[in-house]
């Protein structure tokens, strides 16, 4: 592949993505991207990203070669990045520190953010603590509901959550109504959004932020192999722990782009979050991409057994690696991320976020295909301590 | 010329204001659409805003996204709509402007729902998550059958974008009046009649003003400093309560044979 520098200047990755937000936000987004481009730019700033990347969240995480599930699968070696010992425990504290330090340099005062499992409230909630920033979480009645010990951890914090009973009362609708606060307050508010979606710049910033991800996966697959791997796997909700890992390695053709989407109680059900498998190209919350509608454009209700992957739509930036052919989406249901979430519990010590145990699900069947020779790297993007309540709940009846 | 167009010179030879009422298709049942655009010409209205209910609607308020669940319980769609309002333009002479967010469009497929709006008889459209930025994937086809995109500026829009925003459009610049989502209030922040006045200076075309917008004073006031209003959540609100006198009430000053404000 030729140099790759999408989004073009309007935020666009071949058809997908743009700016469809409302005119009251318009200045907000404008003036979002030119503050973003201006600290991409400045060192100064992007010490300070690295300073607490390092200090506070500690990174660099691990690329730990996970032995016994490499032996379990029996075929091409499974690495595993290891987000999930980021300090809050998942990949989103990467983005919500870069965005919160640029809401300060940009003299915004208060942040409000989505959520849908919780995690991304915690890491903004968190970093809010951090540098003395008003904070409102909006989350969906249900996600409140099955994440409590998440919103404690975000008033403990000093976050202010709001319950969402609108719609369906998940991410979608919080994504909605964190918009909708935007608008009305959007003189001193900046909107952290968790994801590599919504309006341009988001889905390229949050992208960059995420991308340290795959920068050190590479620098540490290379020190040590000498070489890079032939595939990259991770779960795709929004699609940004995929986004950050894919990013550095889409000019590296010989490396395979995987990335999980969550099918539910199945693909060919109703029930299920596989925006790329079985969604169509559509316009939701700033941004054109892949979406789950009904024949009239109606946006229909996503199902998974994790609450971060439960998204109808998906970033735009993967819409237009689908497309182009560059990466490939599969997805996993929910009994296989169950079933992995435990074999990685088993053998190898780690409890997983179900959101990651897609990945972890996908790579043991795609390490299996595969010979000794052949090298994978799967984003463990969380841990699973936020899941034991619902796998324990899941399982209750059978252990 | 568009029906836009023309309703609004002779407004303005008349020197007289516009009311424009939303109204939620669907809402109450899409086979009571026409019989309630019937009233709205009745009572006065300039134009009339045919709200398409959708799942998401970012940019209201409570009052109209419950009116679009009401819609969507009952099965509306964006086709029933179009051919509704087919029928109803055989009775109803002013101008109908559907408003839509982009997604109902898209799906619909833009090149068909240009034919068959424009067939149905439908003036202008308004989509409120469509900028400028985003606006060519459907400006050459509705300039096609003269059908006007009506574009918005808000109190949080500079006012070098005001002018180029302005300058695109032939029917009317809606303006919205407060820095938040739709729905009925009965105080407006700051100096609004200034930032009205400031639109009017740089707008070649009529300028209306939305969002909020609820009660007789109110509209007297937003009325002097430019063009007209647009009514939504409380015309919405009305409807439900089935308080035709209070709505007949609230559009009075524009019937035709009243005085002007």
């Amino acid at each position: 592949m030729n140099t790759y520098t999408l989004p073009n200047e309007l935020g666009h990755f071949g058809i997908f993505g743009g700016r469809f937000v409302p005119e009251t936000l318009m200045k907000a987004v404008n003036e979002l991207n030119d503050a973003y481009e201006d600290a991409k730019i400045d060192a100064n700033f992007q010490s300070e990203i690295k300073r607490l990347l390092k200090d506070y969240v500690g990174r660099e995480t691990p690329l730990y070669f996970a032995e016994n599930l490499t032996k379990y699968a029996g075929g091409a070696k499974i690495y595993l990045k290891r987000e999930d010992l980021n300090h809050t425990g998942a990949h989103k504290i990467n983005n919500a520190i870069g965005q919160a330090l640029l809401a300060v340099r940009m003299g915004k005062k208060k942040i409000v953010a989505e959520t849908g499992a919780g995690q991304h409230g915690v890491a903004t909630a968190t970093v809010c603590a951090l540098l003395n920033l008003d904070c409102i979480v909006f989350m969906g009645e249900e996600d409140i509901k099955r994440q409590a010990l998440n919103v404690f951890r975000m008033e403990l914090l000093g976050a202010k959550v709001v319950s969402v009973t609108s719609g369906s009362a998940t991410l979608k609708d919080a994504v909605n109504e964190a918009l909708r606060y935007w608008v009305a307050n959007v003189d001193d508010t900046h909107y952290l959004l968790g994801s590599v979606m919504g309006p341009h710049p988001f889905p390229q910033m949050v992208r960059d932020f995420q991308s340290v991800i795959g920068k050190e996966t590479k620098k540490q697959f290379q020190l040590s192999q000498g070489k890079l791997p032939d595939a990259v796997i991770a779960c795709i909700g929004g699609g940004s722990n995929a986004m950050g890992m894919f990013h550095p390695f889409i000019e590296d053709e010989e490396v395979s782009l995987f990335g999980i989407e969550a099918a539910g109680r199945g693909v060919d059900t109703e029930f299920h979050a596989a925006s790329l498998t079985k969604g169509k190209p559509g316009v939701l919350h700033g941004s054109l991409m892949y979406l789950l509608q009904d024949q009239d454009g109606q946006i229909q209700e996503a199902h998974s057994i994790s609450a971060g992957l439960d998204y109808p739509g998906v970033g735009p930036e993967h819409s237009y690696l689908k497309d182009i052919g560059r990466a490939k989406y599969h997805s996993i249901t929910d009994l296989e991320a169950l079933d992995a979430f435990q074999l990685l519990s088993k053998v190898e010590g780690i409890i997983p976020a179900l959101e990651s145990a897609h990945a972890i699900a996908f790579a043991v069947k795609l390490a299996a295909e595969l010979s000794a020779a052949k090298n994978l790297v799967v984003c463990l993007s969380g841990r699973g301590d936020k899941d034991v309540d619902t796998v324990k709940t899941i399982l209750g009846g059978k252990k | 010329m568009n029906r836009i167009e023309q309703t609004f010179s002779l407004l303005k030879e008349n020197n007289r204001k516009a009311f424009v009422p939303y109204i939620m298709a669907g809402d109450g049942g899409l086979e009571c659409l026409t019989e309630r655009l019937e009233m709205l010409e009745q009572f006065g209205a300039t134009a009339i805003e045919v709200g398409v209910p959708f799942s998401d609607p970012v940019a209201d308020g409570p009052t109209i996204q419950q009116a679009g669940i009401r819609a969507l319980e009952r099965g509306t769609t964006l086709r029933g709509i179009i051919t509704e309002l087919a029928k109803a333009r055989e009775i109803i002479s002013v101008p109908i402007i559907l408003m839509t967010y982009l997604n109902p469009i898209y799906s619909y497929g833009i090149d068909g729902f240009v034919r068959d709006i424009r067939n149905a008889g439908v003036d202008g459209c308004i989509i409120p998550d469509l900028p400028i930025e985003e606006e060519e994937m459907i400006t050459a086809q509705l300039a096609n059958v003269q059908i006007e995109l009506i574009r918005l500026v808000t109190l949080t829009t500079p006012l070098e974008r005001i002018k180029t925003i302005a300058s695109k459009g032939n029917g009317f610049l809606y303006t919205v009046t407060v820095k938040g989502i739709t729905g009925a209030r009965n105080e407006y922040e700051g100096d609004l009649n200034r930032f009205l006045k400031e639109v009017k200076e740089v707008s070649p075309i009529p300028v209306l003003a939305g969002f909020g917008i609820s009660n007789q004073k109110q509209i007297t006031e937003l009325s002097t400093a430019c063009d007209g209003v647009i009514v939504g959540s409380k015309i919405i609100d009305l409807f439900k309560a089935n308080n035709l006198s209070e709505m007949a009430d609230l559009m009075s000053v524009f019937k035709k044979e009243s005085k002007m404000v």
